[in-house]
């Protein structure tokens, strides 16, 4: 990986938001959607659920953790889409980047860009809704991290297909996080899903951050292990990602799909 | 990867392809496809719509895999030795034009990042005044006309000053002005002997002025190859033009024999 090719990827990011402010807003605008609702929604069930139950941690906090995971997972998507759109892909890989470089690159990103929308939906819900993070104390942190990566590996594994299967399988991609939610457990605990369901749920690191989010809301302490059980699996998704976008590529330079890309993303 | 597990490239060859094929299933794209371009060299590759240029321009751009065959540039290995061999290549081509969501500025810092140029404010004003673009340096590539496009992926093209440029139809759609302009800034850079160009055009008064070689390619293959100043007349043809018309209408070596005898 060369620095100045990471780079260059991060600049074509900031010179498009640069020159388009319109693109700024989406970075936060849904998401401090999200929180307004959902902050009045938790407000509400406040009101009429038992003495003690904080619904505003338990919803309110829920919905700003799986905001950032699809802001994450949106950020690696939305710049590779950016050359799917701007038919770049000939320009980028008949040049000297690699697929690390490109793909490091898409992560920085990411990484910019969900950040934006992390601290706007932070500000928001402690402001209005007087959400504090105290509550989730330092395991705030492995919960963005394991959330962070598990949306990085989703968002090279999406751009993989949309590399495989042409512009057109875009739409396959937006509503990955909606397909996802009901297994994570995002708004109810694990043992609510039926068992194909649970099954399901204890392979994707985000059920893991839930589950322990809503145990530090009632005063438990999350066991130690299922979060260092949701970083390895989510360590172990951006790997298998990684490898799939490769061979994607690798089965695109074979089949001359990159060099017609341009073409057909006119159509 | 060291320049021990470079190929020697005493030959002086900038691009070296040897034995070159792309199959895909039955069908033959490129066959047995086998030439060299020198530094200082410009070399046209001729052929009809469908022919292989492309395919065999995308092979050494590394963005197509060959079925069989070797390809250097500089001595470098494209299959093994992608980055060090693109670093010394460039290319323009029509169809490949630089996001026209960026500005001419920015699309060339972008590109001089990727192939890691120095002092690359400099560079960038340079290729600005050489290719007579610094009133649009601000202004998105999208908005462009054709001509500025070119020069614009010209510019791009040269940021590396590559050692091999590969220029697909680089002239199409140009006005008659245009052209020219930019044939005389491709072979400057030829005379420089900074690298050398694999031109493709289907302008056959254009590639008698610029190549000093041209390979004809049908079905695949190379079937003729020489100087397009005196090729045609070698061949029993009037014009570069009419040879052209043969190798596209004929199945060429029957057609180039019976002529000759």
């Amino acid at each position: 990986m060369k620095v100045s090719r990471l780079w260059a990827i991060v600049l074509r990011q900031f010179y498009l938001l640069r020159g388009s402010p319109v693109r700024v807003i989406p970075l936060f605008a849904w998401a401090a959607i999200d929180i307004v609702l959902w902050g009045f929604i938790s407000k509400y069930l406040g009101t009429v659920t038992e003495p003690g139950f904080n619904a505003v941690s338990v919803f309110l906090g829920a919905i700003l953790l799986w905001d950032f995971f699809g802001r994450v997972m949106q950020g690696v998507t939305t710049a590779f889409f950016e050359d799917v759109w701007s038919r770049n892909f000939l320009n980028l890989f008949a040049s000297p980047l690699t697929i690390p470089d490109y793909v490091g690159g898409l992560v920085l990103v990411s990484i910019a860009t969900s950040a934006i929308g992390l601290v706007v939906m932070l500000l928001l819900a402690g402001g209005l809704f007087g959400l504090s993070f105290l509550t989730y104390g330092l395991h705030f942190l492995p919960f963005v991290l394991i959330l962070f990566l598990f949306g990085i590996a989703l968002g090279i594994f999406g751009s993989g297909l949309v590399l495989r299967f042409g512009p057109a399988s875009e739409w396959l991609i937006w509503p990955i996080p909606s397909l996802l939610s009901p297994f994570v457990g995002v708004f109810y605990p694990l043992e609510t899903l039926p068992g194909w369901m649970r099954a399901v749920s204890y392979t994707l690191p985000p059920s893991y951050v839930f589950e322990a989010m809503r145990a530090l809301v009632v005063g438990q302490t999350p066991p130690a292990g299922h979060l260092w059980l949701a970083t390895a699996l989510a360590g172990f998704d951006i790997l298998l990602a990684g490898w799939y976008f490769n061979a994607v590529y690798q089965h695109a330079v074979r089949t001359g799909l990159i060099a017609r890309y341009s073409a057909e993303s006119l159509s | 990867m060291s320049l021990a597990n470079r190929q020697s490239n005493l030959s002086g060859h900038v691009l070296e392809v040897s034995e070159l094929s792309k199959r895909y299933g039955d069908v033959s794209a490129v066959e047995r496809l086998s030439f060299t371009v020198a530094r200082g060299e410009i070399v046209g590759l001729l052929g009809v719509n469908g022919a292989g240029k492309t395919t065999t321009i995308n092979m050494i751009l590394g963005v197509l895999a060959p079925s069989t065959g070797q390809i250097l540039i500089e001595g470098y290995d494209i299959a093994h030795q992608r980055s060090q061999a693109l670093a010394r290549t460039n290319f323009a081509a029509v169809y490949a034009p630089l996001p026209g969501n960026l500005t001419v500025s920015e699309n060339l810092k972008i590109f001089g990042l990727i192939y890691g140029i120095p002092k690359l404010k400099q560079k960038i004003a340079e290729l600005l005044q050489h290719f007579q673009l610094e009133r649009f340096a601000h202004t998105r590539c999208g908005v462009l006309s054709s001509g500025e496009q070119t020069r614009v992926a010209l510019a791009k093209a040269m940021l590396n000053q590559p050692d091999l440029l590969l220029l697909d139809e680089p002239t199409a759609s140009l006005d008659p002005a245009t052209a020219r302009e930019i044939r005389a800034q491709i072979r400057d850079f030829a005379a420089s002997k900074t690298g050398g160009v694999l031109w493709t055009s289907h302008n056959m008064n254009e590639v008698e002025a610029v190549c000093d070689r041209v390979l004809f390619v049908s079905k695949g293959r190379i079937l003729l190859q020489g100087d397009p100043k005196t090729l045609s007349v070698e061949q029993g043809y009037s014009s570069l033009e009419d040879l052209f018309i043969a190798v596209a209408r004929e199945p060429l070596q029957d057609s180039l024999e019976s002529r000759k005898s």
